[in-house]
């Protein structure tokens, strides 16, 4: 209110006719008078009296008191009032959910006013009146307005489809209004196209599960027709939504691609990045050879570079989003440094996010102009500008070794300029670039060490201190400069004392004489006074070291150090494809999964970039990605866990001995439940972390390379999961993990997860049905659709006692592939219903085709060469099995298991030849041959089968065995 | 998908008007919006994205004024920013300065177009023009029946009204160019580029099509002409009303243009282009006592051409006092708030040389703080001429009742961002 009386003061009352006059009624007894002037029978006075209700309201006065007497103001023809009473209403219904009812007749009646205007408002604000209890009246006008003959009242009634979904999803479910707004999405005019993609979008974010964009070919298409009509906003809706597809092949890919370039040449920014985001997307798939892929990479450096001359705040979106762009395609912006300079009068923000593209941009061709310009911003006055610049200087050092003369003389003249803050971050990175370039540039070692004494941040004195640890040979005074950070030892942060304990003994180690007694006063300084255990620990393991075998000491904390690497703050791959798909959102920005800011999304599936398409890499990617392996970036110092490591190695005997016991328990896991699932149980640890390893008597380094970490993790899990399903069968049958089958919003609280089995050459369909319902469930019973390989229940689903609400039972049902058959799309679908007391419920899952694989499937060798040859080249399907770690034997043993029969094998040039049979239950023989090279982890199998559309199922399966 | 909600606020922080749109994020979570942002500028370290617990606030600021946006979702970043800044334009345009006066004076109309602008976090009508036709200021003078939804508001042609008449069909079209360079303390040109825009005055009646013609060099590449200059734009971007895909077919630029004024279309030129006045200057800081400063400003364009308005602006030291100025040409005053000399030369002719210089006294005692080295600027407007040679080479104005329109054309070339480091 004060602003409203001040100004009134200012200006003298009603000086001027504006809407301010609102703001100054009197305040005694205001609502009282208002509501007089409310029920007032002259219109003027009515509506007047409504605005400064609205004023009150603006000012966060409460006028709930009210909501009476304005509701009975919404019964008007003039527009103005009505829009006003709306207003209120939105605003206080929540807090009046018993009178927010008397609104609902008016609502009824205007959505049925002949002006569009009114009927739209009416769908618009009756959407926002977050009252349950109100809902379902609602629904009748919203059927009418979907399907209205204005387009103006048909876009606002698909918005009011996602609002009312927000508020109550089972009413809209129940009424039908999503399949509406699927209809909506062939409507004929581009806006309501557009409000129903977002409305559809809005409601999919939040049931990630519920497939209700199944976005198709046609669809695609009419929103790619939609998106040349539609308005800059909508045009993003459809990008956005657009971007979550993934195009059946290379050729959709392009033509989709195709169709959206347009949108780059877009006066709004957001809808260029929307573009980009699909474009960066579906060019993976892309063949790179493809002429159309280099002339798409041109296209989007332009709209990139332009988007710098928008709006300071969409500049610093479109730089975040390109430091992505640029670490995903560098070959785009390579050209591009000069627009990355930083201007004197760019935000902060814009110029922080400017010298990370420009470090990253740097090449050996641009390095001396870039070099100019971070000299230029090292001397400017803005503190952390300039810290990033100094750092980015030692950056280009370490990425660009031909310049790393001029930048090491450029720090050493920032140095020269004793401003604190400078030299500090000077010294920080002068430690990385002694780290990469050794005994090269020591000579400036002595400037460094003037330094000393201006250095109060913790980082630049570990570095330091590890200069004067790592050089200490050449550094005359070295144990007094060590000797004086000592004195305040417990003062310093644990990284400087980290860092000073190992300097003083790398010290002891060179000029053990000398120093004896400043390694004895630190060692008791970290292990007697400091209640720190990591520092604790380091000098308990040093001091040790150094008492039992100086010589392995040295061999340790002298070894020499792995080389870091050139690229720093690299986003991890998996991470940065997610973050591709997110482009121009906040999770851009941010460079984190939506899931680490946005409640309630942790269970949603990551966004992830389709497979290139084509090439035979394409099955096999995701589920690399999915099990989030990627590789470390070389780490800087080495970490504590290797040290640990190589420490106790040296405690323990002999160092070289291998482990030949495990790999074999490991394929004895067949015959030996129990022993094999520990054994290689034990095995994953042993690949998993090395400390361990060595703790049990072996050397992590010396395992043999088909023991790598992952695989035999799986394996005893895979292992262990058989023992808990309670239905073990001894055989070495790999069976995925339960997956959602059926999710509960979609059975009325049902739940199916499950997962198929084979075991001792019965089919087995293992599911968990969890009751997420109110209501005990009872009389379970299932049924399949005809598929492809006539499989069906061999009895019936026995679930004996009722499920109680939150109670899960797990179930086995045993499966005959006796039933009727009908080829399916893909061939390993089924369909399943499945009834209780409640309903029937549909779905349909996946098999792995190895179900079907017989044990009686080994084929004869003459039989096999006649057959191979038999069958015609054309069928002939090739795959290529990457980063797999086992010899050829371990595989074929691994495959057996899963009834894939090695015949023979041949080596040819120290290549692994295994010829094997498969087959199925239907009695279609398939032929494989794969191709294993010492050392190489990439297989090359050829698969032949007179039905060749099993191929790629085939294919699938050895993967998932080679892999599990 | 964007915005839960949009604030304004005034220099305090305090809300002058908001409107809920989805209700997922509490409107009282604004509160801790200000005291963020005073934590940030404490720190110097501000940015437009700013989170509290799950909420996060997406803001710009525009003359007395916080637009802010909330969102717990992962929300599209640059939709929010770009209508935002949509919102800006379309106050301004309803009550000519956005500030919070006009906010207050306005409430009812900012509420409507609140409502109109944005539904549900999507924004949907955002053409002021076309939002004038149905939310206007006298709301109390309006008949209801009258008030009818524009059927431009759902038409593919959303920017433009049917039934338009003028007596006279013109077209006026401006060629605007900004010479954007940056230049090194040494002399060296760091980057350079020229940002051009294409804006078009149209008073045409009913909803002609028209089709621009210009020297582009893609175009005459596909058509096979190549006589006279071309010149190659890097990066085009065009107002909604352009058939971007046409354009990405064949380099035709299509439309219905909006009424009255509008960008039609801008583009980027990467050519180096010579800074079109190149600055020498000498900055001597004697310290404790005087800055002596000569500027030599050289007109590297046409002798014929003549730049218009130019302003050049000298950093000094913020401690600066007594200020003398010797000048050749024009006038040169100091302007102790901006800590800068502005000398300005009416008109400049290309091929001409000018000097000026400067003395100021420094006081004995000096500052602890360091400052910064803002670069000198300069301003300037040369008419008639495009630096990039680029050239309108026709406008074709069809209307289906076959009235003669005139199209005419104007060039200018201006300074953009245009900065010279200086070595003080």
């Amino acid at each position: 209110m004060e602003w409203a009386s001040q100004l009134c003061e200012n200006r003298g009352l009603g000086s001027k006719m504006t809407d301010s006059k609102y703001f100054t009624t009197t305040k005694k007894g205001e609502i009282f008078e208002l509501k007089a002037e409310l029920n007032s029978d002259k219109k003027e006075k009515k509506k007047e009296a409504v605005k400064k209700v609205i004023a009150s309201m603006t000012v966060g006065k409460d006028v709930s008191a009210l909501f009476p007497d304005v509701v009975n103001c919404m019964q008007t023809d003039n527009l103005e009032l009505k829009k006003l009473v709306y207003l209120y209403l939105m605003n206080y219904a929540k807090s009046q959910p018993d009178m927010a009812i008397m609104a609902v007749n008016t609502f009824v009646k205007d959505c049925e006013d002949p002006n569009p205007l009114i009927r739209a408002l009416a769908v618009r604000t009756m959407g926002c009146i977050r009252v349950d209890k109100i809902t379902e009246y609602l629904c009748e006008p919203l059927r009418k307005c979907l399907k209205d003959e204005d387009p103006y009242v048909r876009k606002t009634a698909a918005v009011c489809v996602a609002k009312l979904h927000d508020i109550n999803a089972q009413l809209v479910e129940d009424q039908g209004f999503l399949d509406t707004l699927k209809d909506l999405i062939s409507d004929s005019n581009p806006m309501v196209v557009a409000n129903a993609v977002a409305a559809l979008s809005e409601i999919a974010e939040s049931h990630p599960n519920s497939n209700l964009l199944d976005l198709n070919p046609q669809t695609i298409n009419k929103l790619l027709t939609a998106l040349n009509e539609c308005t800059e906003w909508g045009q993003i809706f459809i990008l956005d939504c657009l971007a979550n597809y993934t195009p059946r092949d290379d050729r959709e890919s392009q033509s989709i691609c195709e169709r959206v370039t347009p949108r780059l040449s877009h006066a709004n920014s957001a809808v260029v990045l929307s573009a980009v985001k699909v474009l960066m997307k579906f060019m993976e798939m892309l063949p790179k050879d493809l002429d159309y892929y280099g002339t798409l990479l041109k296209k989007l450096a332009p709209p990139l570079v332009t988007l710098l001359s928008a709006e300071p705040e969409l500049q610093y979106v479109a730089l975040r989003n390109i430091n992505l762009i640029v670490q995903k395609r560098p070959e785009i912006l390579k050209h591009e440094m000069k627009v990355f300079f930083v201007k004197y009068n760019d935000p902060i923000y814009v110029k922080l996010e400017k010298l990370d593209i420009m470090i990253r941009l740097a090449s050996q061709a641009n390095i001396a102009q870039v070099l100019a310009e971070l000299k230029e911003y090292a001397t400017e006055v803005d503190v952390d500008f300039v810290r990033k610049a100094v750092r980015a200087i030692g950056r280009c050092a370490i990425k660009v070794e031909q310049s790393a003369e001029r930048c090491v003389s450029t720090l050493l003249d920032l140095i020269q300029t004793k401003v604190n803050y400078v030299v500090q971050e000077a010294i920080v990175v002068i430690k990385d670039i002694f780290r990469k370039y050794p005994n090269k540039y020591e000579s400036v070692i002595a400037t460094l060490c003037e330094n000393l004494d201006s250095l109060d941040e913790p980082e630049a004195r570990a570095a330091m201190i590890w200069i004067v640890g790592e050089y200490a040979e050449r550094i005359d005074n070295a144990d007094e400069l060590l000797e004086s950070f000592l004195e305040g030892f417990h003062d310093e942060s644990t990284q400087v004392q980290l860092q000073l304990l190992t300097a003083i003994v790398k010290l002891f180690l060179k000029k053990p004489t000398e120093t004896q007694e400043l390694v004895q006063q630190v060692l008791s300084l970290a292990t007697q006074d400091s209640d720190n255990p990591d520092l604790r620990d380091r000098g308990y393991i040093y001091w040790r070291l150094l008492s039992t075998d100086p010589v392995a000491a040295k061999e340790v904390v002298l070894a020499e150090k792995p080389l870091i690497s050139e690229e720093t703050d690299l986003i991890e791959p998996t991470l940065l494809e997610e973050l591709i798909c997110h482009i121009g959102t906040l999770a851009s920005v941010y460079h984190k999964p939506p899931s680490a800011f946005v409640e309630g999304s942790r269970g949603v599936q990551h966004r992830r970039i389709p497979p290139r398409a084509g090439s035979v890499e394409s099955a096999e990617s995701p589920d690399v990605g999915q099990s989030g392996s990627s590789e470390a970036p070389p780490a800087v110092i080495p970490s504590q866990g290797d040290l640990l490591g190589d420490l106790l190695n040296l405690d323990l005997a002999p160092p070289t001995s291998t482990v030949p016991s495990v790999q074999p328990s490991m394929q004895m896991g067949a015959m030996d439940l129990l022993g094999g699932g520990l054994d290689s149980l034990l095995g994953g640890d042993i690949g998993g972390s090395p400390s361990m390893g060595a703790g049990l008597g072996a050397a992590p380094t010396v395992m043999p390379a088909a023991l790598g970490g992952a695989p035999a993790v799986g394996g005893g899990l895979g292992d262990l999961f058989d023992l808990g399903g309670g239905v073990g069968m001894p055989t070495g049958f790999y069976v995925v993990p339960k997956t959602m089958w059926l999710p509960a919003m979609k059975a009325k609280g049902l739940e199916i997860s499950g997962t198929f089995a084979r075991r001792g050459g019965i089919i087995q369909m293992d599911m968990s049905l969890t009751n997420k319902a109110m209501s005990v469930m009872t009389d379970f019973a299932i049924q399949f659709n005809r598929n492809s390989f006539g499989m069906a229940p061999a009895g019936p689903l026995q679930v004996l006692t009722p499920l109680s609400p939150n109670q899960t039972i797990d179930v086995s049902l045993p499966l005959s592939t006796n039933g009727p058959v009908m080829k399916m799309e893909p061939l390993n679908n089924l369909q399943v219903a499945v009834k209780n007391n409640i309903d029937v419920f549909y779905f349909s899952c996946q098999f792995p085709l190895s179900l079907l694989f017989v044990e009686d499937g080994k084929m004869e060798r003459q039989v096999f060469l006649a057959t191979w040859k038999d069958i015609p080249n054309d069928n002939e399907a090739q795959f290529q099995i990457k980063d797999v770690h086992l010899n050829s034997d371990a595989a074929s043993n691994k495959l057996q298991g899963s009834n894939i029969f090695t015949i023979a094998k041949r080596t040819v040039e120290g290549q692994d030849m295994l010829y094997q049979s498969i087959k199925l239950t239907n009695s279609i023989w398939v032929l494989a041959e794969m191709r294993v090279q010492t050392g190489n982890p990439n297989y090359t199998l050829s698969i032949k089968c007179r039905a060749p559309e099993v191929c790629q199922f085939v294919y699938q399966c050895y993967e998932m065995v080679l892999k599990n | 998908m964007s915005a839960s909600a949009v604030f304004v606020l005034d220099l305090k922080g305090k809300v002058l008007i908001c409107r809920n749109y989805k209700g997922d994020v509490d409107m009282s979570e604004i509160d801790h919006f200000f005291n963020l942002l005073m934590q940030q500028e404490e720190e110097g370290l501000v940015c437009p994205v700013m989170s509290h617990g799950n909420v996060h606030f997406l803001w710009i600021k525009h003359s007395n004024l916080y637009l802010v946006a909330t969102t717990n979702k992962n929300s599209n970043a640059s939709l929010v920013y770009a209508f935002l800044y949509k919102l800006v334009e379309v106050f301004t345009e309803y009550f000519k300065e956005l500030e919070e006066e006009s906010i207050q004076d306005n409430f009812v109309v900012v509420y409507e177009l609140l409502d109109e602008l944005m539904d549900f976090g999507f924004p949907q009508t955002t053409d002021s023009k076309i939002l004038q036709e149905y939310i206007t200021q006298q709301g109390n003078k309006l008949e209801v029946s009258k008030t009818k939804v524009p059927t431009t508001v759902t038409n593919a042609v959303s920017w433009r009204s049917e039934g338009l008449k003028y007596k006279k069909n013109e077209v006026f079209i401006d060629v605007i160019e900004s010479i954007n360079v940056l230049v090194n303390a040494n002399g060296s040109v760091m980057s350079s580029d020229i940002v051009g825009s294409i804006k078009l005055k149209t008073m045409l009646s009913g909803m002609p099509e028209l089709r621009l013609g210009l020297n582009d060099r893609v175009l005459f590449a596909i058509t096979g002409r190549d006589k006279g200059k071309t010149v190659t734009m890097e990066d085009v971007k065009f107002h909604q009303c352009v058939r971007l895909s046409r354009f990405e077919g064949d380099r035709t630029i299509s439309f219905i243009p909006p009424d009255g004024e509008s960008e039609l279309m801008s583009y980027r030129i990467n050519t180096h282009v010579k800074p079109l006045i190149w600055i020498e200057s000498v900055i001597e800081k004697f310290s404790h006592s005087r800055v002596e400063i000569m500027v030599k400003a050289k007109g590297q364009f046409k002798k014929q051409s003549v730049a218009n308005n130019v302003e050049i602006r000298v950093p000094v030291p913020s401690d600066a006092d007594s200020p003398k100025f010797k000048t050749s040409t024009g006038h040169a005053k100091y302007v102790p708030e901006k800590n800068w000399v502005v000398w300005s030369i009416k008109s400049f002719p290309g091929g001409k040389e000018f000097l000026m210089r400067a003395h100021f006294g420094l006081p004995s005692v000096e500052k602890d703080e360091k400052e910064g080295k803002p670069p000198i600027t300069v301003k300037f407007e040369i008419p008639y001429f495009t630096v990039s040679g680029i050239q309108v080479r026709y406008m074709k104005i069809i209307e289906k009742s076959g009235y003669q329109a005139l199209p005419w054309v104007r060039y200018i070339t201006q300074s953009g961002d245009y900065q010279l480091r200086t070595n003080n």
